[in-house]
């Protein structure tokens, strides 16, 4: 499996230096690799009853339980056949309708990529690694949609579904964390033991709700439904790929891979069959409105995504089987009608129902398969969907409290369905023309064999049933976690089931019947009720979010130097101010010694000094005053046993003085420029500061000092550095490596004011 | 007392960093770093006339002032003393270009 794997990730990258003979057949050649997937699963999953699960586990990051696991049950095997085999009918389907675009080989590197991706998602069972896949997914069907990037539509519709399905998978990610924590491992194998445990966590339901989140947003249900229409911008083959047969079923996937594991719970049931059952309903019924063939489908797909996701929801042996066949059903018809879509659109070069029409004539053979896929789609005989839609209806009536709900909202969308497929079928193959832009003529075999396999397939599963069953049963048993089987047949006895099927049916046809009359209506009920879109809502969101970071860094990053700097004084003096007063350490107990007369005298000149450059008017007395400051800090240090400070302080200032004199001659006068409420604040600000620092010095009395390393540097002056004046010897000695440090910094500062100062003249 | 000090210097310096003036706010670093040298200076603490000056006949270390701050400081003022030095210029050389000493100007002409 894992070489399988690597190889389709190889391929897509294999595909642009494929020699040039193989141009035209790209997507042929591609076809084998998934249709060898195919056979292989298929050979593998001969015998495969549902209990069997095998899996291999390669360490990744055992210690975060990653490890990359590939387990092959009946659930894998079932997604695996559908993948690897619609996606070889869709190459070779995609080797004819991409035949005149430029670029073909990003489009199969990107298809490639995808396939790979969800052929990963699918076989993975470690919940980690599946949501790498399944960003993966994310990822490449963005590349995949925004194709024609040329046009704006096609960036937005690829953009929005990135955002919503990245968002739900960072909401994923969340409850994959969750589950992890509350059982410890993210093995699905794990934490199907568990599941008991992790049910009746207190994090569960936040769990649920996250992971929920995820299969919403991919899955299309409502309120995020409205990305896949959007993502109709995609090329047809990607949209009969991605958004009817895997992308969107990978939230479905989830749902039945963690359904043994967080399902069977109240709020399992009411969240999932609510949303699943709203989805189906909203879906079916904006389907009726639609004109272009592709939005049509798009909304009759989600309709479908949503019943899957309700009948997991409601979670019986009997829904289960419902959802997995449905599951199969949904693909073969859905990804025909899909190519199908693009054959009519690549012939007549339009995909507006109300311009098609008489397409029976120039096209009969995929008029039949197109007939008989919506025949599978409206849920009539002989086809596989009838069994589908029985087994659909059966299920809701197991259902124990919400029954009558979902019947309404059940029969409701399947009459939708019927109604519109037969509205489809009838306004685009036998309806007189509205007049399309090229003359269709019938399409080449690589086209045609996509839909004429599935509906093949779906014919005769239809009529034998049976033969089904082994690649359903499985899957239901692995969702189940025990023996299933399943007996399937068209003719089920005349019971309740079969008289829903008959009004559907019979209400669905009369609905056409009166269409003229009621699609304005709702058109126009449409109209207002969905004044509000959520893809309009959507984009504001986004737009509204990203000005308000904008404001938010104008505001932050204001770009005035001062008020940078007050900030960071105001944040420290609150701060510093907060932790004096929590520990109540203003209580400096400090013995006032007593300082000589001389010092005092000299302490209260500096401060003057330095109230004065505060204030000062002129810049020359700013300037004194601060020399004057500094010399009394020289004169400190001296009077306090420290010898080379006062020298160095001297000199320090000394050429400071020097310099400012220097350029003062070329600066101008000192300007008020702030307003006298700003200084006030400052002054206040200031004060603040500077009188935590008073503190902190009271305090710093009590720091017990830590001697031995002074101590080693006065013993070993004399002995190891030969040095009389120890700080002498700490710098050029024990320190030396730092003194040249600060040497570099000194000269690199005496470079910058040259070059500076040089480069002024050399200006002017 | 010196902790007055401390605390008026190094009020002053915010005062100053905080003027809208470049010239102001090169002697706002000043006398921030002065506090700073001098709060350092004193938390060793204090000890008069007795420079760290040892000679065959040491005497006790403990009596002595401590060498390590003094080090420390030292450094802090040639490095101080750069950065003036380094912002004068800048200072000078900005304001022959500008022909502004004021900051929120120069925030404008970035503008």
């Amino acid at each position: 499996m894992t070489i399988l794997l690597l190889l389709s990730f190889l391929s897509a990258i294999w595909v642009p230096y494929m020699p040039k003979i193989l141009n035209k057949y790209k997507g042929s050649v591609l076809a084998s690799l998934p249709l060898s997937v195919f056979i292989l699963t298929l050979a593998r999953g001969t015998g495969l009853t549902g209990m069997t699960s095998t899996s291999t586990t390669y360490e990744w990051i055992p210690q975060l339980g990653l490890n990359i696991t590939w387990t092959f049950d009946g659930l894998s095997y079932l997604f695996l056949l559908l993948v690897s085999g619609i996606g070889t009918l869709i190459l070779i389907y995609a080797n004819e309708y991409m035949k005149h675009y430029p670029d073909k080989d990003r489009f199969y590197t990107f298809i490639m990529l995808f396939m790979a991706s969800m052929m990963g998602l699918v076989l993975s069972g470690n919940l980690l690694v599946l949501f790498l896949f399944w960003e993966l997914t994310s990822f490449t069907s963005f590349f995949l949609i925004s194709f024609k990037h040329e046009y704006e539509k096609a960036r937005q519709a690829a953009l929005q579904s990135l955002l919503i399905t990245v968002m739900g998978g960072l909401a994923l990610f969340g409850g994959i964390i969750l589950i992890g924590q509350m059982a410890g491992s993210f093995e699905i194998a794990d934490l199907m033991e568990k599941s008991g445990e992790i049910k009746s966590h207190r994090l569960y339901v936040p769990a649920l709700i996250l992971v929920l989140a995820g299969v919403v947003t991919k899955s299309a249900q409502f309120p995020f439904h409205f990305w896949l229409p959007g993502a109709m911008q995609a090329p047809t083959p990607v949209s009969a790929y991605l958004h009817s047969a895997t992308m969107v079923k990978a939230g479905i996937f989830l749902l039945a891979r963690l359904n043994p594991v967080l399902g069977g719970t109240p709020q399992w049931m009411i969240l999932v069959s609510l949303i699943g059952g709203l989805t189906m309903f909203i879906g079916a019924y904006l389907s009726l409105t639609q004109t272009d063939l592709k939005a049509i489908l798009a909304y009759t797909t989600v309709s479908s995504l949503g019943t899957m996701v309700l009948l997991f929801g409601i979670d019986t042996q009997a829904s289960i089987e419902a959802a997995v066949l449905f599951i199969i059903i949904h693909a073969f018809y859905k990804a025909s009608l899909f190519m199908i879509a693009g054959m009519i659109d690549h012939k007549t070069g339009t995909r507006d129902v109300t311009l098609l029409g008489e397409l029976w004539k120039p096209m009969p053979k995929t008029f039949i398969f197109a007939s008989l896929a919506l025949l599978s789609m409206a849920g009539l005989p002989p086809m596989l969907g009838f069994i589908g839609k029985e087994l659909i209806y059966e299920a809701k009536i197991q259902v124990p409290d919400i029954a009558i709900i979902l019947m309404i909202l059940g029969v409701g969308s399947n009459i939708f369905m019927v109604w519109v497929s037969t509205m489809l079928g009838y306004r685009t193959f036998i309806e007189k023309a509205g007049g399309m832009p090229k003359p269709p003529n019938e399409n080449g075999w690589r086209m045609l064999l996509g839909p004429f396999v599935l509906v093949l397939l779906s014919l005769f599963f239809g009529l034998y049933p049976a033969s089904i069953s082994g690649f359903v049963e499985p899957a239901i048993s692995t969702i189940l976690r025990e023996p299933a089987t399943v007996y399937l047949s068209l003719w089920h006895g005349f019971n309740q089931v079969l008289l829903l099927s008959i009004l559907t049916v019979a209400t669905g046809f009369s609905l056409f019947l009166l269409r003229k009359k009621i699609i304005p209506v709702l058109k126009k009920i449409n109209s207002a009720l969905f004044s509000i879109r959520f893809a309009d809502v959507f984009n504001k969101l986004i737009i509204g979010f990203v000005s308000l970071s904008k404001k938010k860094t104008a505001v932050i990053q204001h770009g005035y130097h001062r008020f940078y700097l007050m900030t960071i004084f105001v944040a420290a003096t609150v701060l510093i101010w907060f932790q004096i007063y929590y520990t109540r350490g203003w209580n400096v107990d400090v013995e006032y010694t007593r300082q000589p007369y001389y010092v005092i005298a000299l302490v209260i000149i500096m401060m003057g000094a330095s109230l004065i450059t505060a204030i000062a008017k002129s810049r020359l007395t700013a300037i004194i005053s601060m020399g004057v400051v500094g010399l009394g800090i020289a004169l400190l240090y001296l009077i306090y046993s420290a010898v080379d400070l006062a020298i160095t302080q001297i000199l320090a200032e000394t050429l400071t003085l020097v310099l400012f004199v220097l350029v003062l001659q070329k600066l101008p006068r000192f300007a008020r420029l702030s307003s006298r409420k700003s200084r006030i604040r400052d002054a206040i600000i200031a004060v603040a500061a500077g009188s935590f620092m008073t503190i902190l010095v009271l305090k710093s009395f009590h720091v017990n000092y830590n001697h031995p390393i002074s101590d080693f540097y006065v013993r070993n002056s004399l002995p190891g550095g030969f040095g009389e004046n120890v700080v002498n010897v700490i710098l050029v000695d024990f320190r030396a490596l730092d003194t040249l440090g600060e040497i570099t910094v000194l000269s690199i500062a005496a470079f910058g004011v040259y070059s500076l100062v040089k480069l002024n003249k050399l200006k002017k | 007392m010196l902790a007055l000090l401390v605390g008026v210097l190094s009020s002053t310096g915010v005062y100053l960093l905080l003027r809208r003036s470049v010239l102001k706010l090169v002697l706002g670093i000043i006398f921030l770093s002065n506090a700073v040298n001098l709060t350092i200076f004193i938390a060793a603490g204090l000890v008069q006339g007795k420079p760290v000056f040892v000679s065959e006949d040491a005497a006790n270390p403990a009596d002595m002032a401590d060498p390590i701050p003094q080090a420390l400081i030292l450094t802090a003022i040639v490095i101080s003393f750069g950065l003036v030095a380094f912002t004068l210029a800048l200072k000078y050389k900005y304001f022959s270009l500008s022909d502004t000493d004021d900051l929120d100007e120069l925030k404008e002409l970035e503008e």
